[in-house]
């Protein structure tokens, strides 16, 4: 969907802030939790109240250090942390303690998938660093409010190479990025409350080039949608710049997703001179290569891993192993199903089938499913054991779904289970052609495609519980006769 | 009776045998303190009501015969150690306001051990200056003439010690505030090993180089309490993984056939004659009493002050940030907008010359400017700690003047602000390297004290406090205390 000409490419790097799911902050004891009264949950320390010193929550180094493994990087160590200074009224301190130098995480690389198969995406770092408060401006008359509860909650700020060239590359490397934050359960990355936000730095090139074009860096998109919107806005937006003879501008510019375009900060909404320096507060951190055993011991499989074993395990094809290893609940919900319908391909299809168009409609996640995995598998496990037939399967679906009832319950309430007496079934289906007379015989005299028409005649007179497959054999051999 | 005439571990010994009660001997500082800091502007705020009740809390624990190892002294604290419920300023008129919501981990220490607070000592804005003359609660008199500044940036802590408003008082050192004061006022001061002492709650001027401590009147005094104060706290991430040092068991051990380095590049130096002969009496007293002179050398002693105004000024240009106006503190009358507010809030709020620090350290950390001055200076402060190194691999202590001089006019240097700052350079190696530094009066000239610092070896503050305790059971130059 490229909406320019052939002849220009683009040069994409993502920084992506992940917020880290810890207790609490990275400097202090306070809590992180999201949505709590305004500085409810800023301590001495978060407000930067004469004095106070920074304590390293330690949780921090092991999350850094999974990352970095999955990410396929190096742990640096010692890693140590520097002062970034800069006035903003939601900064308390004045300056932000991040990393310069030594960042925990260095020299890494993802493969994603594209449409033009696998490529890799190289890792320049991930860095920690403390987040700031949020100015509001909405509930004060010509003031503004400071709240700083989310002054000083851990952040790993993960840096790509410049080696994205598209929109879509950029939201896969996203996804990709995100489905592994959330299988380490190191952030729960949700991006519409901010736990996982980009930024993406873009420049366009004529192909051939080697030259990098100007680049600038759109901020504030929370959504893997915006994500590819903005980059795309901006990608058409550099090409015409250039194409009309202007030149473009290093600058900040910020995703308006309402209109979908981007606009240049205030030149004043972004420092340039950080000074940064060593922070003296905070000693350098050793990471000893037993507490780096110790932390990986504790990594999950991850979501190649998992897809891979989907295919080998469950010979599940590689489009389906993809999606359902992709988000670590689903994949978890799929094995437990599994588990119980002994079934793998057919759960599979549930999952992403009836499942998840239930889902979307009431825009639930898994884990808020109202039928749970173990009624999901019993409710397939009837299905292959030929209790009741697909069909009759959907509609238990949905009253599981409304009543929250048991399966077979359900089945037994309703008299829903198959009939797969062959004696039933053929009553029912010599009945129906003795009321057909004139389909019998176009049906005798080569109108094949009848068969489809007895088949629905004794399906609706056994109310659908029929099972299919007599149905077929026994109907075949009554018409031939 | 004259308590506030008696020594420390006097005075505890009297409120232990019930000699006398708390409430008698901080009812007499503070007594002192309402008749003589009119002319001294040693305390900030005297905290009249709660050191009786601290002191009648004592007073009922010796009666139960449940007391604190230093239950019911008085003592003073730096304005730069937050305390909660009262007012921490900093000598700021940025913090004149601010009352601290939680105590510094030094203050919990002693409070935890019956220590009775009479009140915040006055000091030189934010701990700049070595003459006391920058508090924006005004200059601070030295005792021994009030036409002259006590040093600084510990000023008020000296000033009250040496007019006996007080026993003890804490105080900090970045650069030779602990020290400077103590030789200029006849005193007994030292700061440890850097991290020896929390600094959580002490409110920072240079991270790396900021030290608490005290100032004393003797070396049995500071050590009974740097003891007290010393100890690793989870709190201060800098601060040393040791528990509490014994500093007082060591005291009275000879310091026969021990070595004391001289360092030429000092030496070489022009000294003021009077100063010269001070110090050379005082290594013939260290001579009789068995000890070795050596002479060192610290090829990069001379870099010290050069460096130390790079790096000093960079982290407080950092640490100063958050007096912004928004969340505590002085804020300037109605701003236009939130630029406005942190303009004027800082140019209101801060003096002259934390100003100046401000600027040269955005100046030293700006893009361009880093590696020439920040990056140059730290490489540098290293060369200056291996000196020391080398140096502490033949000798047990180092001997110097503390100052270049006596005590100068208020005024006299306030308008040439490297002038100023010589008045540090032989303290300031001490901070660079992280070592700890004590200053000891050992003669006077034209009535004002001049004093002496003895360094050591990282950690050994109990042989630097020996060699102290020694020269004063020898001598009577830390007897002497100002007509007032």
């Amino acid at each position: 969907m490229k909406n320019y000409s052939e002849d220009w490419e683009a040069v994409i790097g993502l920084e992506i802030h992940v917020q880290l799911s810890t207790k609490s902050k990275l400097f202090s004891g306070a809590s992180t939790d999201f949505g709590a009264l305004p500085n409810t949950q800023a301590c001495n320390i978060d407000l930067a109240m004469p004095g106070v010193l920074p304590v390293l929550n330690e949780e921090v180094l092991k999350m850094a250090v999974k990352l970095g493994k999955a990410l396929n990087a190096e742990i640096n160590s010692p890693t140590s942390f520097a002062r970034k200074n800069y006035f903003y009224p939601d900064s308390p301190k004045g300056y932000q303690i991040s990393q310069m130098d030594k960042p925990i995480v260095e020299n890494g690389y993802l493969d994603i998938e594209t449409e033009n198969g696998g490529k890799r995406i190289g890792i320049t770092r991930a860095h920690l660093e403390e987040d700031a408060g949020k100015s509001l401006h909405d509930d004060f008359e010509g003031q503004s409010g400071i709240d700083l509860n989310r002054a000083g909650t851990p952040l790993l700020e993960i840096v790509s190479e410049p080696e994205i060239n598209t929109p879509k590359e950029a939201v896969a490397y996203l996804k990709s990025i995100h489905s592994i934050i959330r299988y380490l359960e190191i952030s729960d990355g949700n991006m519409a409350e901010g736990s996982m936000r980009c930024d993406a730095n873009v420049s366009v090139r004529k192909i051939g080039e080697e030259k990098l074009g100007t680049r600038t860096e759109t901020k504030n998109v929370n959504s893997f949608r915006f994500v590819e919107k903005a980059i795309q806005y901006e990608i058409e937006r550099q090409i015409h710049e250039i194409e009309s003879g202007n030149k473009i501008t290093q600058e900040t510019r910020l995703y308006d997703s309402q209109v979908n375009t981007t606009r240049p900060m205030r030149s004043k909404e972004f420092a340039n001179d950080y000074r940064y320096f060593p922070e003296p507060d905070l000693l350098p951190v050793n990471l000893e290569k037993e507490f780096i055993e110790e932390v990986l011991a504790t990594m999950p499989e991850m979501p190649t891993e998992k897809k891979e074993r989907f295919v080998s395990e469950f010979s599940l094809s590689q489009y389906d192993a993809d999606l359902l290893a992709a988000d670590k609940d689903i994949a978890e919900f799929f094995e437990e199903v599994t588990k119980i319908s002994n079934s793998p391909k057919l759960s599979a299809n549930w999952i992403m089938g009836e499942l998840s168009a239930e889902l979307n409609n009431e825009n639930l996640n898994i884990k808020e499913s109202k039928v749970s995995s173990n009624k999901l598998g019993q409710l397939i496990s009837r299905i292959e054991d030929g209790t009741i037939s697909g069909k009759i399967a959907k509609d238990i679906f949905e009253k599981i779904w409304t009543t929250g009832k048991e399966v077979d319950d359900i089945i037994k309430e309703e008299g829903l289970e198959q009939v797969t007496d062959d004696k039933e079934i053929e009553l029912m289906i010599d009945e129906v052609i003795e009321n057909n007379p004139q389909q019998l015989e176009q049906y005798r005299s080569g109108k094949d495609r009848l068969f489809g028409f007895f088949v629905g005649q004794v399906m609706k007179a056994s109310q659908g519980k029929a099972n299919p497959k007599q149905v077929n054999d026994i109907l075949k051999s009554k018409l031939e006769k | 009776m004259d308590l506030h005439k008696l020594s420390l571990s006097k005075q505890l010994e009297g409120l232990q045998k019930g000699d006398f009660t708390s409430t008698e001997l901080t009812s007499q500082y503070l007594n002192r303190i309402s008749e003589l800091d009119g002319q001294l502007n040693s305390f900030i705020t005297v905290t009249e009501d709660q050191a009786l009740s601290q002191a009648k809390a004592a007073d009922d624990r010796y009666k139960k015969n449940n007391n604190f190892s230093l239950d019911g002294l008085p003592i003073a604290h730096k304005d730069i150690f937050c305390t909660k419920g009262v007012l921490t300023t900093c000598g700021s008129k940025m913090l004149s306001n601010f009352e601290a919501p939680y105590s510094s981990t030094v203050y919990d220490k002693l409070d935890k051990k019956g220590m009775v607070m009479l009140g915040k000592t006055n000091m030189d804005e934010f701990a700049m200056g070595s003459s006391n003359e920058t508090s924006y609660f005004g200059p601070v008199k030295n005792p021994w003439n009030i036409e002259y500044v006590p040093g600084g940036s510990s000023g008020g802590s000296a000033s009250c010690v040496s007019a006996e408003l007080a026993p003890i008082a804490t105080a900090t050192d970045t650069g030779g505030s602990i020290r400077q004061p103590a030789s200029l006022c006849g005193l007994t001061g030292i700061k440890p090993t850097y991290g020896r002492v929390s600094r959580y709650g002490m409110i920072a001027f240079a991270s790396s180089l900021d030290q608490g401590g005290v100032i004393a009147k003797s070396a049995e005094d500071a050590a009974l309490i740097l003891e007290a104060m010393s100890g690793h706290d989870p709190k201060d991430s800098t601060s040393l993984k040791l528990d509490q040092p014994d500093l007082t068991n060591n005291l009275n051990n000879p310091i026969k056939g021990m070595k004391i380095g001289l360092p030429k590049e000092f030496f070489e130096k022009e000294m003021a004659p009077y100063v010269l002969k001070s110090i050379e009496e005082a290594i013939e007293v260290y001579k009789s009493l068995g000890a070795e002179i050596v002479e060192i050398s610290l090829g990069n002693i001379n870099l010290s002050l050069p460096i130390y105004y790079i790096i000093a000024p960079a982290e407080c240009s950092a640490n100063l940030s958050r007096y912004d106006g928004v969340r505590y503190g002085y804020r300037c009358e109605d701003p236009k907008d939130i630029e406005d507010l942190f303009m004027r809030t800082r140019e209101e709020g801060f003096g002259a010359e934390v100003k100046r620090r401000i600027l040269i350290g955005t100046y030293a950390l700006s893009a361009g400017y880093y590696d020439a001055f920040y990056l140059k200076a730290q490489k540098c402060r290293q060369l200056v700690a291996n000196d020391f190194i080398e140096a502490f691999k033949s000798v047990d202590v180092i001997l110097s003047p503390t100052t270049p001089g006596t005590s100068f006019k208020s005024g006299e240097k306030t308008n040439d602000p490297v002038e100023m700052y010589l008045q540090d350079i032989f303290t300031i190696p001490a901070n660079l390297a992280g070592l700890p530094g004590l200053s000891i009066p050992c003669g006077e000239h034209n009535g004002l004290p001049l004093g002496m610092q003895l360094v050591g070896n990282s950690l050994e503050e109990s042989k630097l406090l020996q060699f102290a305790h020694s020269f004063q059971s020898n001598t009577d130059w830390h007897m002497k205390m100002p007509n007032i």
